[in-house]
């Protein structure tokens, strides 16, 4: 590295982007000086609004985000995007693509892009993901943008770190809502169903809101009946509709929206969407509490990292560990009360303080 | 070690991006992270992204014989920002001379058509690895 850590910093707090995107490689290879990275800007972090984009591959998420980046650059807001793209777990490789389709803002210096790779199952994705949101933010930028592609655990986890997550889905994607995996339903906070000219849009999205209000239904069908919903008109698509259009701070029900992202359609109601879940947020307590819980997974994280290097990098204990391979063999030990054993003699160590 | 960084980006006017796909499915079987950023791209986007991604190496791929202003624009933007640090190579159709200014002009080495993909991974790799050991 051509720079000082210091250097580094200043360039970092006058703005530059080279110090921004060394600041990120830092903070995703857990480089020399993520701690002290992260602590420096930690009083910086927390203005930013972070959207979640996910959904199968091809949908047209990176499509739709280059409009949201546009319209909202249109308003004078500054964009930082996270694109997040599997790596083979053969080679480790990636190939990274979702620039091309923001080339519109490519060279737009209100605009920050960064490509990311999901490098194989080392775990704590979603939590590195967050803290280069975390960077991002404390860089300046009022909207941070982080895709993800698929609707696996990882992606949900993910998407679970912004403070609004959009699920982008197409007719192609499953002949049904039954296609989507556990989880989904419950991490989206905004669905669109994009490719709006292929056929078979509407009925995916009359299918979404089916759900959403069957599931909505299901709670209504408690409140008594002076709420007057007899269950003969019993409509779940409407109540759905009804509910994702209320301002009800107290609760919110998922917007089902339509876009044709390949032709500009649909964006603007997306973007009503996403303020008006922010506003919901705002109101209910929800985006602390989303604040609260990244900060919350960040200790677990950081903890299990320290965990790892305190103790297995302790030659101690690993030669501690060799001699109990014996008793467990004889059956004197086991696995469970070796690492009992091992916990407990490991105080000094897992505090850090050297005995 | 972590994955090395490749930006793979297509400079010049000409139309079609086989080349550059080839090298970039090449050097992500190789393991590397592959920023892929597509046709037509100016210097100024090509540095853009190379800065913003934070890459180790950027790979143009050049057929339209516009590499005189080109690369040597790359570097410049490159080194405005601090980054001149960052590996230019790449290939295409370029003049044995041109080849040799260039690369006294600071780029890395230049491949010619027809050069197996695999001497682009090997040299990425051992610059790579060179690089790593001297700031280790
Ligand atoms: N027909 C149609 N194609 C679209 C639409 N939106 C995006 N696409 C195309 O779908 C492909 C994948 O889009 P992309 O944004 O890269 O999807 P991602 O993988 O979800 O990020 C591209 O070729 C887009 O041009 C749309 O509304 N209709
Ligand atoms: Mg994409």
């Amino acid at each position: 590295m051509p720079q000082s850590f210091d250097a580094l910093i200043a360039d970092f707090e006058a703005g530059k982007t080279a110090a921004l995107a060394r600041a990120i490689s830092i903070v995703e290879n857990h480089r020399t000086g993520y701690d002290e990275l992260m602590t420096r800007l930690h009083p910086r972090i927390g203005r930013a609004q972070r959207l979640g984009m996910t959904g199968p591959p091809g949908a047209g998420k990176s499509t739709i985000t280059n409009l949201i980046v546009q319209s909202l650059r249109r308003d004078n807001l500054r964009v930082g995007v996270v694109a997040v793209d599997p790596s083979s777990p053969f080679t480790g490789g990636a190939l990274l693509g979702d620039r091309v389709r923001m080339e519109a803002v490519a060279l737009d210096r209100g605009v920050y892009i960064r490509s990311m790779a999901t490098r194989g199952s080392l775990g704590g994705l979603s939590a590195r993901t967050a803290e280069v949101a975390d960077v991002l933010d404390a860089f300046g930028f009022d909207r941070i943008i982080i895709e993800t592609v698929g609707v696996g655990q990882t992606e949900l986890d993910i998407a679970r770190t912004a403070d609004t997550t959009v699920v982008v889905l197409v007719p192609e994607s499953g002949d049904s809502i039954q296609t989507l995996k556990a989880g989904v339903m419950e991490i989206a906070d905004i669905f669109v169903v994009n490719k709006g000219d292929r056929p078979g849009a509407d009925r995916l999205r009359n299918d979404i809101e089916l759900m959403l209000g069957l599931r909505r239904g299901a709670t209504s069908a408690n409140i008594p009946a002076h709420h007057g919903i007899p269950l003969k008109t019993f409509n779940p698509i409407r109540i759905a509709r009804d509910a994702a259009r209320s301002e009800n701070p107290e609760e919110w029900l998922p917007a089902v929206l339509g876009t044709i992202a390949s032709k500009g359609e649909g964006i603007d109601l997306l973007l009503a969407a996403v303020d008006r879940h922010f506003r919901y947020l705002q109101t209910s307590g929800g985006l602390k509490g989303r604040r609260r819980n990244r900060l919350k997974n960040q200790v677990t994280e950081v903890v299990a990292e320290r965990l790892r290097a305190r103790l297995w990098e302790d030659p101690d204990t690993i030669t501690w560990l060799d001699t109990q391979l014996d008793l467990m063999e004889a059956g004197t030990a086991t696995p469970f009360s070796v690492a009992d054993e091992l916990l407990s003699r490991s105080g000094p160590l897992l505090t850090g303080v050297k005995p | 070690m972590r994955p090395i960084r490749v930006l793979v980006a297509k400079p010049g006017l000409d139309g079609h991006d086989r080349g550059a796909k080839v090298v970039a499915a090449a050097l992500r079987d190789a393991g590397m992270e592959v920023i892929y950023t597509g046709l037509h791209q100016t210097p100024e986007m090509i540095a853009t992204a190379a800065i913003q991604e934070d890459v180790d190496v950027v790979g143009l791929s050049i057929l339209s014989g516009a590499h005189m202003t080109l690369i040597p624009r790359v570097l410049d933007l490159l080194r405005d920002d601090g980054r001149e640090d960052i590996l230019v190579t790449g290939g295409g159709i370029i003049p044995r001379e041109d080849m040799d200014a260039l690369e006294a002009r600071g780029t890395g080495r230049l491949f010619g058509p027809g050069t197996p993909t695999s001497e682009l991974v090997e040299y990425i790799h051992n610059w790579f690895e060179a690089r790593e050991a001297q700031t280790a």
